[in-house]
């Protein structure tokens, strides 16, 4: 590419002082409401609300391994799809081979898909 | 690093800072507005004429009201909830470019907070943080309620986060650049608008950002009908205020950035052709940028009165077996047509 982008770390210098300015709204909302809100504190106000029903038991129990299996597949295609970001951003260059060689990739790609699929990894019906 | 540049950008973030607050606090109103309009009413109108002063008062409301943290609950984490909400979604704009540069006496300000080369990838780091506030404050509440909510936010933000990704990487194969500010620099004008080069994959992306946002019809973190309040079912006061306020700051940020790589953010027909100063197109440009946001929010709170809300598995079939197959169609013929292009023509 003809035109570099000169990377260093004072580019992302500003994005630090943003993350400051966020912080600091955030923090000071929070304490700011702490401090100025009514507090009035009964047991029955502070049990956690089932709609109006005695609660039962403790809300972190095991919950459906449904989730946990997307979590899991997540991370397994997220990280081929970031394999193909360099890949994009230098297609022009690679020309053919480099598209031959990501349908190579992608076919590879596709075949975990198929497979996950066909396991019913995916099936919420049920 | 000398003192003015860090002025500068300091200046330049309050200014984004604010901006996007007063858009996100109106959002509240015109989402009401909008409402009342598609429901044939009136929506809020006593608050100030047209209710215009109706954000400011709930924002008040929010302030004055009784905190309560439940007794079963992480209270550090339930605190961190809220706040690492509301952080993730005001530092995503710190990559995207409101406008060219301006000068001022012999000063070059870029409209722009941080000009990084990575910036895409930057701003889906910042998306995939977004889900921690709502998993953190789902989970610390200890009600079930809020922990299903968490459970399915985070699993659709994952889900969508790959077709996304996917249809990101066409739009990169096109612009062989991951900075935004080049990005946006590359489509001058009205026929190198990237929509034009990208439907498919731009479409993949409205999709993913309305999953991302848990705008409705994928607003089951928090669908009412069937878990109260979703993940903030706990939360009162200001903290429910700041998870409010980070969806519709998400929802700007989200808009800017369609804006920005598919609308061609600042860029309008026939820039160059009137005989402006490099100024004044500056100053236009950022106005154009600014109605092509409102245009997408506006578009946001349209479908959320059009279409009711999917069903669980709908929503990961769509994402999974639909989106994922579909962008991959999308790259391989963008990548094929890419080809075909410079060999021929």
């Amino acid at each position: 590419m003809e035109t570099e982008v000169i990377n260093s770390s004072a580019n992302y210098l500003p994005i630090l002082f943003q993350i400051i300015v966020a912080a600091g709204f955030g923090v000071t909302t929070i304490v700011v409401t702490h401090l100025i809100g009514p507090k009035v504190r009964t047991e029955n106000k502070l049990s956690s609300f089932e709609s109006g029903i005695e609660v039962v038991g403790n809300a972190r129990q095991p919950f459906s391994i449904k989730y946990f299996m997307v979590a899991i597949l997540f991370v397994i295609f997220d990280i081929e799809v970031i394999f193909m970001y360099p890949w994009a951003v230098n297609f022009r260059e690679f020309g053919i081979n480099g598209l031959i060689e990501m349908f190579v990739f992608m076919g590879l790609l596709l075949l975990g898909f198929i497979y996950i699929i066909k396991k019913k990894a995916l099936n919420w019906d049920e | 690093m000398e003192f003015a540049f860090i002025i500068e950008k300091f200046i330049l973030i309050i200014v984004v800072f604010v901006i996007t607050l007063v858009i996100a606090m109106y959002s509240t109103l015109a989402e009401r507005k909008v409402a009342g309009f598609m429901q044939d009413r009136l929506g809020p109108d006593r608050a100030g004429i047209f209710g215009i002063l109706q954000p400011l008062c709930d924002g008040g409301k929010f302030f004055f009201k009784e905190e309560i943290i439940p007794a079963g609950a992480h209270r550090p984490l339930f605190i961190l909830g809220p706040t690492l909400a509301i952080i993730t979604a005001c530092i995503g704009s710190a990559v995207i470019p409101w406008g060219q540069a301006l000068t001022i006496g012999d000063r070059v300000v870029e409209l722009q907070v941080a000009d990084v080369n990575v910036g895409i990838l930057y701003i889906f780091g910042v998306v995939a943080l977004g889900v921690y506030g709502i998993m953190l404050g789902g989970w610390a509440s200890n009600n079930k309620f809020s922990l299903m909510g968490a459970v399915r936010a985070a699993s659709q933000s994952i889900s969508y986060e790959l077709a996304m990704g996917l249809s990101i990487i066409a739009l990169l194969m096109v612009t062989q650049s991951l900075s935004l500010k080049e990005i946006v620099a590359q489509q001058e004008g009205f026929v190198n608008w990237n929509i034009w080069a990208q439907p498919l994959g731009f479409l993949i992306f409205l999709i993913c950002a309305f999953a991302e946002t848990n705008r409705v019809p994928f607003d089951l973190p928090e669908c009412e009908t069937e878990l109260v309040g979703g993940y903030h079912t706990e939360y009162s006061s200001m903290k429910l205020g700041l998870y409010m306020f980070s969806e519709y700051i998400n929802m700007f940020v989200s808009s800017a950035l369609m804006a920005a790589i598919y609308f061609g953010g600042y860029n309008f027909p026939f820039m160059y052709d009137l005989g402006l100063s490099a100024n004044w197109i500056t100053i236009i440009g950022v106005f154009v940028f600014f109605i092509k946001i409102i245009a997408f929010i506006f578009f946001f709170m349209w479908i959320r009165w059009t279409l009711p809300r999917f069903r669980y598995d709908q929503l990961m079939n769509l994402g999974w077996k639909m989106l994922i197959p579909l962008a991959l169609a999308n790259i391989a013929l963008t990548g094929v047509f890419i080809i075909l292009k410079d060999k021929f023509f």
